[in-house]
């Protein structure tokens, strides 16, 4: 309940942030919301010398449309991605998500850009994150990068941030006429977090034929995955219930299912082609 | 008299400070120059403890004292337990471990330091030295030929053999047309009370006395024990039980803790403040049920139920806690439920394994019974081709037979078995739910129906039949301006008693409800009491409450009868809080003015004491057995193995109702702590002993989302056990609900050849069973 | 480990304190301030107990440090309503019976307080979807259903 000492610090600015971040490197910790880092800092699975608290750095806190993308600052707190009419209208997929994260307390603090960097493999942001082929801007005192979705998550609570980076923004595009989207998550049922969590996004034509499909799951593997089979059965073809069905069962295929004490890796697997159909049932009803 | 207040729902008394944050927690008490002291935990189930070593800790920022078994173990005394069977093997318990841990979660050594955080800072600078040994946690391995050893002056972890008889079994089951058996697990579970234990204990040099604030059900059967294990006189040590935030059994125990904050305030000469974390919670306070059983049950083809033969192993944990071994005994007693069943064999072996204690949990002994006798009656049902209702039906016995016998040697006081089921079948629309599932399964979904019919043993109960007393006590004192002050020695924790009680001795005296304050939890402010548990605080304390504000009523129209000068008691009158002789009714004294002349004393009649106040401690002639008929609809989704529930319906009966709204919400409580057990929760210890279900993060309690609109209804067959007629409903949904649950689950797959599954059941159990089938 | 002066409003009264920068709000409320009615009942954020409101949006205070409080405005329980001039959610939680042994209550009326901004006209779903974030073990939630229920109702006839 009581987390170890720590120094604090509370940069207003960017600059002051990664200033600080190159000074402390990583015997500091970036706190943003709070809600992965400060569980772990009370039952003292994490305890870090420093804390760099970016709560004050309000130039990363906004969700704005710049042609045909949306940027939404790293410090923007679910609740304000949960109701933003830009995101509701643009893309709704990522409003869907953040309202199924935690619960409401948690949404009110919690940010996208922590979430996203803790990479918790049960996440419900990385499966929209990578169905909506997000891009993260990261700076850091060298300079700036841009890291596609897939790039960015590498393996269980591992991203490929660099030491001395700083994710600052998300890109995702304003949809497209004619996509629907989805999230469906199926949840643990003491923490929340996802045992599947399936993210859809789909453009279907006049003729019903799947232009593009392009679906992310979280939960079920050590990272959030694009399931490409899925996608590959889909596109091209006239949806209907027996391609959606075929489609999805292809959902795991190539994947290492996590396995624990809520659900054993064949469930997972199965969860995530069950939950594939259903989304992706609910994302061309929303088309 | 008319009852104002008595039946209705009146809004409770003590709610306005805790709507508010008034109310004061263990927690929320701070003393002068009061410490924190935090515990170290064994991470080990099974090891010998080799060297702890605290100097560091001792060295730390604002650390006062650090201290460890050996330290302690001369000073205190062991952690008791108070139940007796025949050649119980009893361990020693220390306070803090010594030689040996046996369970992770086991205090090993103690830090007290001037502000919490700086004694969790010290805890992790004390380095023990442990030599881990296998550890056993599956109770059927530990009583296994070859297993390791817990208490090794046993040479076994067999903790107890227990058995019951009734009738005669092996000749039910050469007269039995049909077999049915059945293995099942009532898996171990954690009650998890919002509020973590706590205590703080304060040392008075100068009277002698210790002071101690702790978050118990039974602050008196406390202080007895505290006192012995502190080597003090009872009436130097005050147990004071604040306002207490959930128990459900799990603070109906004496705890290694209260008495070492206890000691630690005396050694230190300063108060001391503990409470517990969630982890601790989870680690360390008892858990409940954990019973395997071997269940088979002799039948005729027309589904009357000759015989019951269980053979029970109980999961004990690595020591006895305060009731542990009575718990299964429980169970053993009402094995028959609510039918006619005259043959009964009853086995129960206690293991002792290396996890924390299991204890009273919400319904304690009676939910297992419960939950196997009305799997067994749905299993029947299914074996002959009976309808599960219709099975029940022909087993109950008829109301004109109560006082019913039952082949465990109790006598049920009143019930009307037929009545709730057939109430409960006629709210669900049974016939037509029945006619719905076949017009479902055959488009492939799967709707399940399940019963359950249930009494339970309640009001405990007779001394004779506890370790302690089975009384209750109550003092009424009626102050000089006529304010009523009830001390009860029950100690509420959320039933709302400070309500019903008034409501009780308000209706008694013609006075109002705010006329009345119930003080309980304060050994030294109420007369000795035994608490709050097993559904007794209204229909035992409630009952010495009326039988106090009797003997009240009773000398206060004594002294208005002398008053108004009437000498024959019996023509005086006492309606609506006033005294008048019958056949004159114009002069009238108040209740008011009767009780200020009892104590302005000067004109009392010969022999009468001054003042207005009276004691009762009642002891009751038998236990309650409330009743009632529980039925849970649900569709499972067969591709997932989701549950879905579409109706719940509830009907009980727990006597005559004080206040019906504090009844719908005991009903409520317990059928979703019973939703918890069917569906999501499990203690799980992996093969080494360590707790995997340590924290909320994975250990699910339901939340609002998971539960379905609750419809509850009542029959009210009055006990004849006490003059109220009330029989207790605390742990009512606890028993009853979880069999329905699972009864529906297992009927909607029954399609399939699912006969039975063990909780919880869980999607993904669910799923394989259905893949299986 | 160097202290850090910080500047709360809790619940309209301004307090200033130098605290360690790993106190929790919660403790800060509960033990500098002095203001208990806001409890702990895990370490997880999962309970909900500990739920205040920090610039008038619900928040567990247990997983906050008091530092990141700085200069925000905080309401507990205590200042939701008083006896004797309850809160309109208070009257509901006390005349539906939503509470029993009381100890996530103060949590729960705050998290319905937000809920109710939010939707002031709540179905049965949304009402339980909102208080999803805080745990009760006693009253199964149907009274609290209840309790939100009439708080709405109240606090919509308020205002028209």
């Amino acid at each position: 309940m009581i987390p170890a000492a720590f120094e604090y610090f509370r940069p207003t600015s960017v600059k002051e942030a990664l200033a600080l971040l190159d000074h402390y490197k990583d015997e500091a910790k970036l706190l943003a919301g709070g809600h992965s880092l400060i569980p772990l800092m009370k039952l003292r699975l994490a305890q870090p010398r420093y804390v760099i608290d970016l709560g004050r750095v309000r130039e990363l806190e906004y969700i704005r449309e710049s042609g045909d993308q949306l940027l939404i600052g790293a410090m923007t707190r679910h609740v304000a991605i949960e109701t933003s009419d830009l995101l509701r209208q643009r893309c709704p997929l990522l409003a869907e998500t953040a309202s199924v994260i935690g619960d409401a307390q948690v949404r009110n603090m919690g940010t996208i850009g922590g979430s996203l960097v803790h990479a918790d493999p049960a996440a419900d942001y990385p499966a929209a994150i990578l169905a909506l082929e997000a891009e993260m801007r990261v700076v850091s005192s060298q300079g700036e990068r841009w890291i596609r979705a897939e790039d960015f998550f590498v393996d269980m609570l591992t991203t490929s941030l660099q030491p001395g980076e700083l994710l600052v923004e998300i890109k995702v595009p304003v949809l497209p006429p004619r996509t629907g989207t989805a999230y469906v998550k199926v949840a643990q049922k003491a923490s929340g977090f996802a045992l599947c969590g399936v993210a859809v996004v789909l453009t279907i034509d006049q003729n019903g034929v799947c232009q593009h499909a392009a679906v992310g799951i979280t939960g079920v593997a050590p990272k959030a995955y694009r399931a490409r089979a899925v996608e590959h059965a889909l596109r091209g073809q006239k949806l209907d219930a027996s391609v959606t069905a075929a489609a999805s069962a292809k959902a795991a295929e190539g994947i290492d299912p996590l396995e624990d004490l809520h659900a054993s890796a064949e469930y997972r697997a199965h969860l995530a082609r069950v939950w594939c159909r259903r989304a992706l049932e609910q994302a061309r009803a929303r088309v | 008299m008319a009852k104002k207040f008595v039946g209705e729902r009146v809004p409770r008394v003590e709610d306005q400070r805790l709507i508010t944050g008034r109310s004061q927690y263990v927690d929320d008490i701070v003393r002068p120059r009061m410490v924190y002291a935090a515990i170290v935990r064994s991470i080990y189930a099974h090891a010998r403890l080799k060297e702890i070593n605290v100097e560091a800790a001792r060295r730390a920022p604002g650390v006062i004292a650090v201290f460890t078994g050996e330290d302690v173990r001369e000073a205190i005394g062991p952690v008791p337990v108070a139940s007796q069977l025949p050649d119980l093997k009893i361990p020693r318990h220390p306070v803090l471990a010594v030689e040996k841990v046996r369970y992770v979660g086991e205090p090993v050594a103690v830090v007290v330091a001037e502000d919490r955080y700086q004694a969790r800072d010290a805890v992790d600078l004390i380095e023990v030295e442990y030599e881990p040994l296998e550890a056993v946690v599956d109770p059927e391995r530990a009583i296994a030929e070859g297993a390791p050893i817990l208490h090794e002056e046993f040479g076994t972890n067999v903790a107890f053999v227990w058995q019951l008889s009734g009738g005669d079994i092996e000749r039910a089951f050469r007269e039995a047309e049909v077999v049915v058996s059945q293995r099942m697990v009532n898996q171990r579970v954690i009650p998890v009370a919002m509020e973590p234990r706590g205590v703080v204990a304060e040392y008075h040099p100068g009277e002698g006395q210790l002071t101690v604030w702790t978050s118990t059900q039974i602050p008196h059967l406390l202080r007895t024990q505290l006192a012995a294990m502190l080597g003090l006189a009872e009436n130097r040590v005050r147990v004071i039980a604040p306002e207490v935030g959930g128990g459900f059994g799990s603070k109906l125990n004496v705890y290694a803790e209260e008495a070492l904050v206890g000691y630690l305030a005396m050694r230190l000469g300063r108060p001391v403040k503990w409470i517990e974390t969630r982890r601790e919670n989870f680690l360390s306070t008892i858990h409940g049920r954990g019973q395997i059983a071997e269940v088979e049950a002799a039948v005729k083809r027309d589904g009357t139920v000759l015989g019951l033969r269980y053979k029970i192993i109980q999961d004990v944990g690595a020591y006895h806690q305060l009731l542990t071994p009575a718990i299964p005994t429980l169970t053993g007693l009402m094995a028959t439920g609510p039918y006619k069943i005259p043959n009964l064999h009853v086995q129960v072996i206690g293991a002792f394994t290396n996890k924390m204690a299991t204890d009273a949990y919400r319904g304690a002994g009676r939910p297992e019974a419960t939950y196997m006798l009305e799997r067994m009656m749905d299993r029947i049902a299914r074996e002959l081709g009976l309808d599960p209702a219709e099975v029940r039906m022909r087993n109950f016995p008829q109301p004109d037979e109560f006082p019913f016998p039952t082949a465990s040697g109790l006598a049920y006081d009143s019930g009307n078995y037929p009545q709730a089921l057939r109430r409960a079948l006629e709210l669900v629309g049974y016939e037509q739910l029945r006619q719905e599932q076949q017009v479902l399964r055959q488009q492939g979904r799967y709707l399940g129906i399940g019963i359950s019919t249930y009494v339970e043993i309640c009001a405990i109960g007779p001394s004779p039949a506890l370790p302690f007393g089975g009384w209750e006590s109550a003092t009424v004192r009626v102050e000089p301006t006529g304010k009523v002050t009830v001390l009860s020695g029950a100690s509420p924790h959320g039933q709302g008693q400070e309500t019903s009680f008034a409501q009780i001795v308000a209706d008694e005296l013609g006075v109002g409800l705010s006329d009345v304050r119930v003080i309980h939890g304060d050994t030294a402010i109420v007369q000795y009491g035994i608490g709050t548990f097993g559904s007794r605080a209204t229909a035992v304390g409630g009952t010495a409450v009326y039988g106090a504000v009797q003997k009240v009523k009773e000398k206060a129209t004594r002294l208005a009868a002398h008053l108004l000068g009437e000498e024959n008691v019996a023509n005086v009158a006492f309606e609506a809080g006033q005294f008048f002789v019958k056949d004159r009714p114009e002069r009238r004294l108040t209740f008011q003015d009767v009780a200020l002349a009892a104590y302005l004393a000067k004109s009392l009649p010969p022999g009468m004491e001054p003042g207005l106040e009276a004691s009762y401690f009642f002891e009751p002639s038998n236990f309650t057995f409330p009743f009632g008929a529980h039925i849970a609809v649900v569709e499972v989704d067969p591709e997932t193995g989701d549950v879905h529930f579409r109706r719940y319906v509830a009907v009980d009966d727990c006597g005559r109702v004080i206040n019906p709204m504090l009844v719908d919400g005991q009903v409520h409580g317990g059928i979703v702590q019973a939703l918890g057990q069917a569906l999501l929760e499990e203690a799980v210890y992996d093969e080494n002993g360590q707790l995997l279900t340590g924290e909320l993060t994975d250990y699910a309690i339901p939340k609002a989302t998971d539960v379905p609109w609750l419809e509850t209804d009542r029959t009210e067959t009055p006990s004849p056990v006490n003059p109220l007629g009330v029989k207790g409903v605390g742990e009512a949904g606890t028993i009853a609900a979880t069999p329905a649950i699972v009864n529906a689950v297992v009927d909607a797959l029954a399609p399939l050849g699912i006969r039975h599954l063990d909780m919880p059941l869980r999607p993904e159990k669910i799923w394989r069973a259905i893949r299986g089938a | 480990m160097t202290r850090t002066t910080i500047e709360v409003t809790i619940n309209g009264v301004r307090y200033r304190h130098e605290v360690e920068p790993r106190l929790l709000l919660v403790h800060y409320i509960r033990d500098v301030v002095g203001l208990t009615g806001t409890h702990i009942g895990c370490e997880t954020s999962l309970c909900g107990a500990c739920t205040v409101l920090l610039n008038g949006a619900a928040v567990k205070s247990c997983t906050l440090f008091a530092v990141q409080a700085d200069g925000a405005e905080i309401t507990t329980i205590e200042g939701l309503g008083e006896e004797g001039r309850l809160h309109p959610i208070q009257e509901g939680f006390w005349m539906k019976h939503g509470l029993q042994c009381g100890y996530c209550t103060p949590g729960m009326i705050l998290a319905a307080y937000q809920l109710l901004q939010r939707y002031p006209d709540p179905t049965e779903a949304q009402i339980r979807h909102g208080i999803e974030g805080n745990l009760c073990r006693c009253t199964g939630y149907q009274h609290i259903v209840e309790a939100v229920r009439y708080a709405a109702e109240k606090l919509r006839s308020q205002k028209a």
